[in-house]
């Protein structure tokens, strides 16, 4: 008598109780007569599985009439006899028989023997199931832990261990980690002949991959910035160094800036980076530079500035993890709020502290970070330093970094990047609509403007950023003696953006009839919205201009 | 920032009323489907679209407008657009929305609190 216990299920039918998946999760399976080690399921959908749960006893295959193919399956193997193991109810496996040796059928005997047999042990095998999954799943735990705690144990491993002493600057850093570590780093590098670098970045993905390639990242910079100083060289060659070996999906935001402690100078670049904030005696700036965060493309350049710090300003670095922080209601803290913040007169970890409580009193109590929170503060001393060169007195705020330059005699109103996700084209109608209130546009038309944004910024987040918040849209605003530009530049993963220059005219007749989607009013309503629409496009942009003339009359 | 749409249907002595309050866009979907599956009950008459509260419609959002129109077109069932501010009255005139729903005149219509059972 050949018989065999087939694997036996795992918690079938029920959820799943922890989010590590079952490894073994899968309908009954059993072992063929004839062929001890060949599996073959009963899926819950074939007839035989509901059959055998409410068999009261040993189940001859040669009589029974059912369209199943497990059944065909089974009797191709050889199985005779099949005894179900029920426990409450639920059929756990099955107990296989071939043909008697002596070629007559099972007994009577036979057949109460094994269906004692069955209703003794399928209790036991249940049991010896469960404790089976209880220990795969706690290794499985015990694994997910483990691999937190070396993501953890790398990051630390890599931030520094003490600040920078500077005469005459306040320094302050705080890092904190999510549960489930992202890649954020910081660095201070000394490069001699009294110049500092200084660094922040955010590695994509979390976990140990995202603390590998922070790890890489923080090598590569600590190896190049001493040899090469200028930021846009250093991030070009660690660009082209992560390049060749970054995993898929993943890439490097990276902020790096040499200081000349003694005079505030500062030359930086940008890797797809937050924008430093500066806040000087006429209000808060931001440090403009762009360029592709490292690791996507090789042979990237990267725009360097200038800047000086002056006395009393105060400047901050910092990761998305503030940013993209979330209230209850699901509202994001976002760039307007942390802008406020930094009007704060608080300086170096007393500024820290203050930002970090208002980012507590916002998210509320019992909230879990999603990211990590990177912060980099340092301040001048009011009366600190050697004289700055007078040309250059106070942090430039130079343009051009959003597709072409702007059209002559145009003044930049305001350049900002907003994280690619969806939802965040209202943040972009919301800051856009702050930075042109002070220029009285008639209420059509700036209600005209604001849904011409919304639709833009719409479409580069879904297209150029598909929705990741790593990657950013661009956006700066434009105003002229008669004409107001907003340049909306996707960062352009997602390949092409469509062009709103190329829209047509949506037929509502055939939506309404069901001949069409209902959806495809963007490009047309852009179109419709501003008095001109231009595409602007370079090898790392499509950047889409929306232009009002001033004093229109298009009301 | 503008809150996520939701929808309160009330029946009204000759058809129905759909309140939207909040911003109508893609996170909208399920609330105008429910909506007009509500609305569906109250009898034959017109449907009127109530935009007092609204204050944000994208083209995902109109989408979702022409989607409820053509439904209620199918069921034989006017629909009225109330509440629009200037700026959505001018989108559903360039859109052509307006040519297949009347855009009542704030002036001359009840608010949302006058007429019809809640």
């Amino acid at each position: 008598m050949n018989a065999f216990i087939g694997p036996i299920r795992r918690l079938f039918g029920r959820p799943t109780p922890d989010p590590i998946p079952a490894k073994d999760a899968a309908p009954p399976t059993t072992v063929a007569a004839d062929q001890p080690g060949v599996a073959i399921e009963i899926p819950e959908s074939d007839p035989l599985f509901a059959f055998l749960q409410s068999a009261p006893g040993p189940v001859d295959l040669a009589r029974l009439e059912l369209s199943s193919p497990t059944l065909e399956q089974l009797r191709d193997a050889g199985v005779a006899l099949v005894v179900p193991l029920v426990t409450q109810g639920e059929l756990i496996g099955t107990l296989n028989l071939g043909p008697r040796l002596s070629e007559q059928d099972y007994s009577s005997d036979d057949r109460r023997l094994l269906g004692t047999l069955a209703a003794q042990a399928a209790p036991a095998i249940r049991v010896a199931q469960l404790v089976r999954e209880q220990a795969t799943e706690a290794a499985e735990r015990e694994r997910y832990a483990q691999e937190l705690k070396i993501a953890q144990l790398i990051q630390q491993q890599f931030l520094p261990h003490e600040l920078p002493n500077l005469p005459e600057w306040q320094i302050a850093a705080y890092y904190g980690p999510a549960r489930v570590v992202g890649g954020d780093f910081y660095d201070f590098i000394d490069l001699g002949k009294g110049r500092i670098a200084i660094v922040v970045g955010d590695v994509t993905d979390k976990g140990v991959p995202a603390a590998l390639v922070m790890a890489r990242t923080h090598s590569i910079l600590r190896a190049e910035a001493p040899r090469l100083v200028a930021p846009s060289a250093v991030l070009a060659r660690a660009n082209d160094l992560l390049s060749a070996e970054m995993p898929e999906k993943m890439f490097v935001t990276c902020l790096y800036m040499v200081l000349e402690p003694a005079t505030g100078h500062v030359v930086f670049a940008n890797a797809g980076h937050n924008l430093p904030y500066v806040r000087t005696d006429d209000g808060v700036i931001e440090f403009r530079a762009t360029g592709m965060p490292l690791g996507l493309l090789p042979g990237l350049t990267y725009e360097e500035k200038e800047a000086v710090i002056g006395p009393g300003d105060n400047v901050l670095l910092y990761s998305d993890g503030i940013i993209e922080a979330h209230d209850p209601a699901g509202d994001m803290y976002g760039f307007p709020r942390l802008h406020d913040d930094m009007a704060s007169e608080l300086a170096g970890t007393e500024l820290l502290d203050e930002l970090l409580e208002r980012l507590h009193t916002f998210t509320g109590h019992g909230w879990e970070q999603e990211d990590d929170i990177t912060m980099v503060a340092l301040r001048r001393s009011p009366g600190g330093g050697m004289a700055a060169d007078p040309a250059s007195e106070t942090p430039t705020t130079e343009r051009a970094s959003v597709g072409a330059g702007p059209t002559p005699a145009m003044e930049v109103l305001a350049e900002f990047e907003l994280p690619g996700a969806y939802g965040n084209e209202r943040l972009a109608v919301e800051r856009v609509a702050e930075i042109v209130a002070p220029l009285d546009l008639p209420p059509a038309r700036f209600e005209r403007l604001k849904t011409a944004v919304s639709e833009t910024a719409m479409n580069a987040i879904e297209y150029g950023s598909q929705g990741n918040p790593e990657v950013p849209v661009l956006i700066r605003v434009d105003h002229g003696p008669t004409t107001l530009e907003v340049r909306i530049a996707d960062a352009g993963l997602g390949g092409a953006v469509p062009d709103p220059t190329e829209a047509e005219v949506p037929n509502l007749d055939a939506k309404l009839a069901g001949l069409q989607k209902a959806r495809g009013w963007g490009l047309f309503l852009i179109q419709q919205m501003v008095d001109r629409v231009e595409i602007v496009r370079d090898c790392e942009h499509q950047t889409v201009v929306l232009t009002l003339d001033l004093g229109g009359s298009a009301e | 920032m503008t809150s996520p749409l939701a929808v309160q249907v009330r029946q009204e002595a000759d058809g129905a009323r759909i309140v939207l309050t909040g911003r109508i866009d893609r996170d909208g979907d399920e609330a105008m489907t429910g909506a007009y599956t509500e609305a569906r009950t109250t009898g034959s008459g017109p449907i009127t679209l109530d935009f007092s509260a609204t204050d944000y419609i994208n083209s995902t959002g109109i989408a979702l407008i022409v989607r409820l129109l053509a439904e209620a077109r199918r069921d034989g069932r006017p629909v009225h657009a109330h509440g629009l501010t200037d700026h959505y009255r001018e989108i559903f005139r360039i859109t052509r929305l307006s040519d297949f729903m009347t855009l009542d005149d704030q002036a001359n219509v009840p608010s949302t609190n006058d007429g019809g059972a809640q």
